[in-house]
């Protein structure tokens, strides 16, 4: 006798089954829609007023598509980092360990919504702009702009879920989730030119993929050559699943020996 | 590949250590040793128990079984697969069910919570429907399927657990406290729902804290205490440990721990046990020595108003009681 079900699950069916169901429930989540309705909102209103007392009325649309990836962080780090804590508070965590699925592409799946439901947040942006404060929409390379975004979300996602590895072990890693929310706005240039902060910052944005990923924006609306900024992202996102799956084959043996899996 | 006329679970010499802290500022290291050598084989088409006390080790053993804990040492085998080694062949080969309210996606359906897992188990678009209605109808879900969790019943939550452990149709499945408070109708239901699993040719392992469940249901049963096994064998065997003995029922209305401490010490008195009724505690006392013991025990009470005392033959749960009570 044999189970009907498979010792492997393929990827991309895992992967696909997690985006679906985790949209169905983060919409389910009226915190979650709050958040990603209103924040588009603040961000657009606060990009408007900094970038106006600055004197610089240009570089309007560069300040929304920043809010907008701001946005995308959040909902990402927001959705990673909550996701598994979620998961082991409701003793669902441990049901998805002891599937055949591998985990890593449960959690690709899951952070991918969480991102995709970030993107609404750079068209909440954008609009919003357009409406309220006469932020110009015009793009200097679309069909360029159309690719940076989604590779950019991809870059987001990727990075969160090198992020969201350690929570697999740590209880406590929430903490850390909110802690690192306002440093890489800062760092890879999302809230203000990275120029305009202390020498060492710019490096240590330099391997994160937003930093990469709001250039190839912003050169594909603006003007300017986004691909190297565009294949930088596509890089650092291969390199951080590549880093992802090592991070959490290592997290979910340890957490099998650490017992963190379940709250007891 | 299992090896014919193999076990189809195996533990051998199993063994699990949990490290904890205690205090915040001056953190003390603490180790508990939650199972400690536990061995045991379970033949296909056999429904195991796994019986003993809170913190005896049982979901602690099944952890390990079902690849959620890698053990401390030993190893255990499902169906020849090492639970370490081969954990994610062994993952696709058991279904895993656990009593209470936690475990499932309470803001979505049944029947979202039934997809998703089927999903993840990756059994095929086509068998989904069919299998998701067939566990559905066999659980009694059916036309509550599309309402939220978070409005579910305790029973039906169990009931969702059950069909969400069955979705890929494993041939072995873990049950740990299954029916745990569910109501008296629904839990009779539930237990001809895992007695139909053997039938089907599932090898089942079942824990329970209900002596009456275990009895009916289990065709060999291992009682563990303190991590380790003390007994293993039918409900039969098991019952014969104690077939020399007497039980004498008192019910007793504010029994005090001296009182129960005294009785302990009457000569011939092998194993007392307590249980909290409405008004009045019914002590359950064991003893090789029959019925005739009766006036020494009732001697034992100072004042204390008494009710209703009988002796009778022993049951699975005097067994127990005796076994797990027996070298403490
Ligand atoms: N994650 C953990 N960390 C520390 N100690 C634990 C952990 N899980 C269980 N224990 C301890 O290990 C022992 C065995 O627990 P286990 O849950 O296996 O018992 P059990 O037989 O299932 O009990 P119950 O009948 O109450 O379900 C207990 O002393 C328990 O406190
Ligand atoms: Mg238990």
């Amino acid at each position: 006798m044999r189970s009907q079900g498979r010792a492997e699950v393929p990827a991309h069916r895992v992967i696909l089954a997690n985006w679906l169901f985790s949209m169905k429930s983060l919409t389910k989540s009226s915190f979650f829609v709050l958040v990603t309705v209103l924040q588009p909102l603040i961000f657009s209103t606060i990009a408007f007023f900094m970038f106006k007392s600055g004197g610089r009325p240009g570089s309007l649309l560069y300040a929304a598509l920043g809010a907008g990836l701001m946005g995308i962080w959040s909902s990402t780090l927001f959705g990673s980092g909550g996701l598994i804590q979620w998961e082991r508070f409701q003793g669902t965590l441990e049901l998805l360990i002891a599937s055949p699925s591998q985990f890593m592409w449960i959690l690709v799946g899951s952070t991918l919504a969480t991102s995709t439901l970030g993107l609404y947040s750079v068209a909440g942006t954008l609009l919003w702009g357009a409406v309220a404060f006469d932020i110009p929409l015009e793009l200097a390379h679309p069909a360029l702009f159309v690719l940076a975004l989604p590779a950019t979300v991809i870059g987001l996602g990727t990075l969160g879920l090198v992020l969201a590895s350690t929570f697999v072990l740590y209880r406590h890693a929430n903490a850390l989730s909110n802690l690192l929310e306002y440093p890489v706005w800062l760092v890879t240039g999302l809230l203000v030119p990275v120029s305009l902060l202390p020498g060492w910052a710019a490096p240590l944005g330099w391997i994160l993929s937003p930093t990469w990923g709001i250039k190839a924006i912003r050169y594909s609306a603006l003007g300017g050559n986004p691909v190297p900024a565009l294949l930088a992202t596509v890089g650092l996102s291969v390199a951080y699943l590549v880093i992802g799956t090592r991070f959490i084959a290592y997290f979910e043996r340890r957490a099998r020996e650490d017992a963190t899996l379940a709250l007891t | 590949m299992p090896v014919v006329g193999a076990p189809v679970v195996e533990a051998i010499d199993l063994r699990r250590t949990y490290k904890t802290s205690t205090g915040s500022l001056k953190r003390k290291s603490l180790e508990v040793e939650a199972v400690r050598g536990v061995s045991f084989a379970i033949e296909k088409g056999e429904l195991f128990g796994l019986l003993g006390p809170n913190g005896a080790g049982k979901t602690t053993t099944i952890k390990m079984l079902i690849t959620l804990l890698i053990p401390t040492s030993g190893t255990a085998r499902v169906l020849g697969l090492d639970v370490v080694k081969d954990a994610r062949a062994v993952r696709s080969q058991i279904g895993y069910v656990f009593g209470g309210d936690r475990g499932l996606y309470e803001r979505l359906s049944g029947l979202d919570n039934l997809r998703y897992f089927a999903e993840l188990y990756g059994v095929e678009p086509h068998e989904q429907k069919r299998r998701i209605g067939e566990l559905l109808e066999m659980v009694g879900l059916t036309g509550r399927e599309k309402e939220r969790v978070e409005g579910y019943s305790k029973g039906m939550r169990q009931r969702l657990h059950i069909a969400r452990g069955l979705l890929h149709d494993p041939p072995v499945v873990f049950l740990d406290e299954p029916t745990i408070g569910v109501d008296p109708v629904g839990a009779r239901e539930m237990r001809a729902m895992i007695a139909s699993l053997t039938d089907q040719g599932k090898t089942v392992l079942l824990t329970t804290h209900y002596m009456f469940e275990a009895d009916a249901l289990c065709d060999r049963i291992a009682v563990i205490a303190r991590g380790e096994v003390v007994a293993q064998g039918t409900p039969g065997a098991l019952k014969s440990l104690v077939a020399d003995k007497t039980v004498v029922e008192i019910e007793v209305y504010g029994v005090n721990d001296e009182s129960i401490e005294r009785l302990r010490r009457v000569e011939g008195v092998s194993a007392v046990s307590v249980e909290e009724r409405d008004q009045l505690q019914l002590l359950m006392v064991q003893s090789a020595v029959g019925a005739e013991i009766t006036p020494a025990l009732l001697a034992q009470f100072d004042g204390a108003k008494i009710g209703r005392v009988v002796a009778r033959e022993p049951t699975l749960e005097d067994a127990y009681i005796s076994l797990v009570e027996g070298d403490s």
